[in-house]
């Protein structure tokens, strides 16, 4: 019976998205990085790119993260870059 | 001068106001007197004095801290005796100054003296982290950080440990206050491991959501006093793991949740 309410209410839970939304806005706090700031580099980044190689923009993905280091207990913040590259360009 | 102490200072903070640094300070203090040890509270909540309130001690008043570091008094003056401990005192906040009367220096200098006649001194550190939270920090050994089981409680924390680690007071310890068992059961609350797991630092207690606070506080006893309370309880171990012992977290059914979801995402993967 309990578990019947917990299936349906795992979702709703409010604590997961207290802890999802902490999580975000900490990898700011803790980096000092706006995510204005962020915005911007992720443009930069892609102009870079986009030189080389034709990029999926609907897909693509740049956030900052926590993430632990190999051999290393305490996180450290990270960007995280998913760009779908749909062909590479032609060189000359 | 004779059977000179080395006494270790902690200041207990949290960045945001209203999550029970005064309580906390209160209970811990004279949580270590009733082990026997001889404890100075300090308030440095300048310009809004409370741990005398907290304390039962606001009707013996005389000097208080800006006294003490502008030499208008000597320091064993404007110490207040408690009334049920012999070794535990308090050394109240000014109320009619600001948080400008003190300077990070001064503060060294009074803790320093401070552990010269006590074992252990809590300092109990105003919100925010401007010039109050500044000296506060200023002449601490130690650190216990206050936290609720909110968003905005756990993000000042937050910033309040990067601080800290940048001042090199290092390996700050966790408590985690007004935990309501019902709601963590229900998921609408995050439980212990959620905020240690945000956080990155050890876990000194938990202190349940009680009434008992209110009550105690109403009447100038600090809980941990109460043999019968639940947040009692919670502050007697948080107060021997300060002294270095391991007692284990009191029962609150809190992991109730998170042993189910554990269990749910190894049937489900998520």
């Amino acid at each position: 019976m309990d578990i019947f309410k917990l299936f349906g209410k795992k979702k709703e839970n409010s604590k997961n998205v207290a802890k999802e939304r902490l999580k975000l806005v900490l990898v700011h706090d803790r980096a000092d990085l706006s995510p204005q700031l962020l915005e911007m580099m992720k443009n930069d980044i892609l102009k870079v790119i986009s030189q080389y190689a034709e990029i999926d923009d609907e897909a693509l993905d740049i956030k900052l993260t926590r993430m632990k280091k190999e051999g290393d207990t305490t996180p450290v913040s990270a960007l995280v870059a998913n760009i779908p590259i749909k062909k590479v360009k032609d060189k000359k | 001068m004779e059977n000179e102490k080395l006494g270790t200072a902690i200041v207990v903070t949290s960045g945001k106001g209203g999550v029970g640094k005064t309580t906390t300070s209160a209970n811990i203090g004279t949580g270590l007197a009733i082990l026997g040890y001889s404890v100075v509270i300090l308030d440095a909540d300048i310009g809004l004095r409370n741990l005398d309130v907290v304390m039962g001690l606001e009707n013996r008043i005389v000097y208080d801290i800006v006294d003490v570091v502008d030499k208008n008094c000597r320091l064993k003056q404007a110490l207040i005796k408690d009334k049920r401990y012999e070794k535990l005192y308090l050394l109240p906040a000014a109320q009619t100054k600001d948080k400008t009367a003190v300077k990070p220096e001064q503060m060294v200098e009074l803790i320093g003296d401070l552990k010269k006649e006590f074992d252990y001194i809590i300092i109990d550190c105003p919100a925010g982290i401007e010039q109050g939270f500044e000296y506060s920090i200023a002449g601490a050994d130690r650190a216990v950080i206050v936290t609720t089981p909110e968003i905005s409680a756990v993000r000042d924390a937050d910033r309040v440990i990067g601080i800290l680690e940048a001042k090199e007071i290092h390996n700050p310890k966790l408590i985690i206050n007004r935990i309501r068992p019902d709601m963590v059961k229900r998921g609408d609350m995050m439980n212990i491991d959620d905020i240690i797991d945000i956080l990155a630092i050890d876990l000194l207690g938990v202190v349940p959501d009680d009434e008992q606070i209110v009550v105690s506080t109403n009447k100038g006893e600090p809980v941990v006093i109460d043999e019968t309370a639940r947040a009692g309880q919670a502050y007697r171990n948080i107060t021997r793991r300060i002294t270095g012992e391991e007692v284990e977290l009191l029962n609150l059914e809190v992991n109730e949740e998170s042993k189910l979801s554990k269990i749910l995402k190894l049937l489900f993967g998520k």
